[in-house]
Order: C-alpha cells, then structure tokens, then sequence
C-alpha cells in the first residue's frame, strides 16, 4: 500500500515539474532579449480610443534590466493603457517567475506560430496568464495576450524590421479594452451640441490602441534609474 | 466723431462704477486660479476619474492653458452683465442728467453721438476683455505652464498639442467680442428707449438671463427660435477647441471640427450688433428729449 501511495506521489510530483518546465523555445527568445541590458527607442505614437481625439506624437520608450520600462511623450501628455504598457515581452520573461505550456500551432499573417502559455509561479506579480505567438525559426515573439489581475486583458501584437537580431519590434500595438466615458454636462459646462460622430463613436466602439512605430533604438549605453 | 469718441471714453474711464467690472473679474479669476493651484489636483483627478480607469494620462494636465479654458467657461457667461452696467447707461444716463439736449444742441448730428458713443462702449468692452485674457490666460500661462489641452466634453475628449493652442486662444478672444458687442449693442438699444439708468441695465442683464434661459433648454418648442437668439451664439467660441480627426482617428492639427458654425454664429452676432445699434440709432434721432 505504502509503495503504491508513493509511487502515485513520484509521478505527481513529476508531472507536475515536467509542466513547470521553462519551454525550450522561451530559452530561445530569452537568450535573443538577454542581449539587451538597456535601450532607448525613438518613435511615433498613435492612441486610437473612441472617446479620444488625438493626434500623433514623437515618444521616447525606456528600458532597463530586469523589468523598468517608460513610455515618454516628447512635450506632451500621453496616454498610454493602464498597466498594460508595462507588461512587455522583456518584462515578462525577464521576470523567470513562470511555468509554460504549449498550446499548438497558429498561423498569424502568414507566418505558422507556436503558442506559448505562460503562468506565473509567483503569485505576486501583476499578470494571471500570458499567451506568446512565437516564431519558432527566428525565435521572435509577434504577439501576447495578457490578463492581469487589476487592469484588464491586454494585446501587444509586434512586428520587426531592423533591429529584430535583439528582438525589438519596429512596430508595437497595444489592444485593450476601454470603459464607457461620460462627464455630467453641469461639471464640463458643455450645454450645446458636441461633435456627433464622436458621440456615436464613443458608444460604439469599446476597443482602444495604442501604436508606437520605432524609427531607432539605442542599445546598451546605458540608462539612468531616474528615467523611471 | 474722433473728439466723440474721447470725450466718452474720458467719461467713462472717469467714473469709479467702470472699474468695478475690472475688479470683479479680477478677484474672480484670482481666487479660481489659487484654489486651482492649491488643490487643483483633486479637481482634475475627479475630472479624470472614468478615464484613468482605462489610461494613464502621463504630463502637466492641469496646465495655464485649460485653466484658461475653465476660467472662460465659467466667466464669458457672466461678463456680458458687467458689460451691461456700462452700454445700458451710455445714452439713458445723460438723459437721466438732463444733459443730452445740450449734447445735441452741438454740432455733431445725434447719429454722430449714438454711434460715437456705441464706439466709446465697444473700446470699453475689448479692453474689459483683453484685461480677461491678460489673466486668464497669459497668467494662468505663468503660473501653471504650459502642456498640452487636455479638454474633458461630456462624451469624449480632445487633446490638442501645444503649439497648436495659442492661435485658438486668439480666435476664442476675437469670437468671444463679438459675443461681447452684441451685449454692448443691447445695452445699447435698451438706453436709448428709456431716460434713467437703472431701467435699462436691468432690462440688459434681464434679457441676457432670459434668452440665455431659453438657449439652454432643450425643449423642441424652442429649438425653433434658438438658432436666431444671439445667446445660443454667443458660446460659441468653444468651438475653437474641438478638432478634426481623419479616418484612422488622428486628430488633424490646425484643424476646426465646424468652422461653418463659427460662421454662422459671427454673422449672426454681427446681424445683432447692427440691428441694435441701428434702432439705437433711429429711436435717438426721432426721440424727444423732455429731460
């Protein structure tokens, strides 16, 4: 009795560690975003949320190891997802407080991608579950999924262009969802007729972005904490 | 007409009650301005409550320029009764002193007097107005900085860059004395009927709260004459600061989401401005002063 109750408990414990394994592919990416310590990346920045007009701006993204990122408008306001622009594939994978599962094949523009799912083994960190949609031949990830606990699900979708040998994207979208927006009119004082189509627009659409097309990076010459 | 138009203005810039319009708007706008700098950041995060659960909104906020934008909501409304304590008693208060006959016992025409007159009122409100720009905005300017416009309407949100608000500012002020002489030109009108002071700035102030009344609701019975009322124009000058966005929703810099209404409002107002004042006119010259 006693050696069947163990040999049940070997194999639990087995399973168990083969499902908490770090996926080879994960290694991968890992290894291609290791060789970047720091980088200061240049680029345009477009929110696209129903209830928002406006217009695009020059931004400023700052990255240090393991996990410190900051989206900087150049002169401006910005507005950026709750939360969701943190949670970057450096800052996922960076954090090496998960578990992996593989979730199949998808094809995605064209390209066949390996799913990833990604649990967080610390119960600390912001996100519940993370989907990856990798390349398996570049060992680029093109898009993620995140839930997190506070701040809703999230979508980053990526595409590469130059500087895809460190894994940074040339474009990044940013996909979350958006709560519904309405200000009393005795609060904006705003008793005449507002814009239509953007009231029609605003009820309708429940869906935001937020595009940053990179022009350049710079790659490790450092950054100060100060940035963040 | 140029002596006309000094002697009035003398007149006016002498009399303590001309000054009283200059000392309430700047009380008002000081005390917004120090309870914005105080404790402005509660104001804006009650603001911003339905959008911060969706973004984080990243920059100076609260910045001189919507301040600017808050100060003239609240105040363009009420200035036109400051103006009125001025336009209304231009012709009734020389009736009421029992010197307008001698005014038209000189050799100017009355027509040259009216109009001189309404010309004196009208300098009075633009230096009544750029005394409200100089401290709302270019103070709030100082005070607060400078950002983007951030303007929070009742169902979306506008964010204008900086450089692309200054220019709106000037065209707010310049719609905004339009807005401004329409009310000097019913002061005007009012003064030219009656032979006392209070009558008209009364039946001014009145006129203002009753059509403004009127704009506001929205009852279909009204919504056919509000189009000609000059208070639905008036604010107007709001439009200024709503944009354009093209297809993939960019907003369009230097863009004005109605220019055709702005328009509309102008020539509306101006429609006003000429119809009283030219009332104005023609009652003065058929009156007979028995003052």
């Amino acid at each position: 009795m006693m050696k069947k109750l163990f040999a049940i408990f070997a194999l639990l414990i087995y399973s168990f560690s083969s499902l908490a394994q770090v996926d080879p592919l994960i290694e991968k990416v890992s290894k291609k975003l290791a060789l970047v310590n720091d980088y200061v990346g240049e680029g345009v920045m477009k929110t696209d949320v129903s209830f928002i007009k406006a217009s695009l701006g020059k931004v400023k993204v700052y990255f240090k190891k393991p996990n410190l990122l900051k989206v900087k408008k150049d002169g401006g306001i910005s507005l950026l997802p709750k939360g969701g622009v943190s949670l970057t594939i450096n800052t996922l994978l960076n954090t090496k407080q998960y578990s992996t599962i593989a979730a199949g094949t998808q094809v995605l523009n064209g390209k066949t991608l390996t799913v990833l799912k990604l649990i967080p083994t610390d119960e600390n960190l912001d996100w519940v579950i993370a989907t990856l949609w990798i390349d398996p031949v570049e060992a680029l990830v093109y898009k993620t999924a995140t839930t997190t606990k506070e701040n809703g699900s999230y979508e980053i979708t990526m595409q590469y262009g130059a500087y895809a040998n460190y894994g940074l994207a040339s474009k990044i979208i940013f996909s979350f969802n958006t709560k519904d927006y309405k200000l009393p009119n005795g609060i904006t004082l705003e008793f005449g007729d507002e814009d239509a189509a953007a009231k029609q627009k605003a009820l309708k659409n429940k869906k935001g972005t937020v595009e940053i097309t990179f022009n350049n990076y710079v790659i490790n010459k450092g950054v100060s904490n100060s940035m963040f | 007409m140029k002596s006309i138009i000094s002697f009035e203005l003398y007149k006016i810039f002498r009399r303590p009650r001309t000054y009283i319009a200059f000392g309430a708007i700047a009380a008002l706008i000081l005390v917004i301005q120090f309870g914005l700098k105080v404790d402005g950041q509660s104001y804006a995060a009650f603001l911003m409550k339905d959008i911060n659960d969706t973004l984080t909104v990243d920059g100076n906020v609260l910045n001189g320029y919507l301040i600017c934008y808050i100060l003239l909501q609240l105040l363009l409304v009420h200035v036109p009764l400051l103006v009125a304590l001025i336009a209304a008693d231009m012709i009734s208060g020389e009736a009421n002193l029992g010197t307008l006959r001698l005014l038209f016992s000189t050799p100017f025409t009355r027509t040259q007097w009216v109009l001189g007159k309404f010309i004196a009122a009208s300098i009075y409100t633009i230096v009544l107005l750029i005394w409200l720009a100089l401290l709302a905005l270019f103070l709030s300017m100082w005070v607060f900085g400078t950002d983007d416009l951030f303007l929070m309407k009742s169902n979306y949100v506008v964010l204008i860059e900086q450089n692309d608000v200054l220019w709106r500012y000037v065209g707010a002020f310049v719609f905004a004395s339009f807005s401004l002489l329409t009310v000097t030109s019913l002061g005007f009108l009012m003064s030219s009927i009656a032979n006392n002071s209070i009558g008209p700035i009364v039946g001014t102030m009145s006129a203002i709260v009753f059509f403004t009344i009127l704009s506001t609701l929205n009852i279909p019975l009204f919504s056919m004459i509000k189009p000609y009322l000059f208070t639905t124009h008036m604010n107007n000058w709001k439009e200024f600061f709503d944009i354009q966005v093209n297809d993939n929703n960019e907003a369009i810099k230097g863009s004005i989401l109605n220019v055709a209404k702005i328009k509309t409002s102008l020539i509306v107002l101006s429609t006003h401005i000429v119809l009283f004042v030219g009332t104005a006119v023609y009652i003065t010259r058929k009156k007979d002063i028995l003052s």
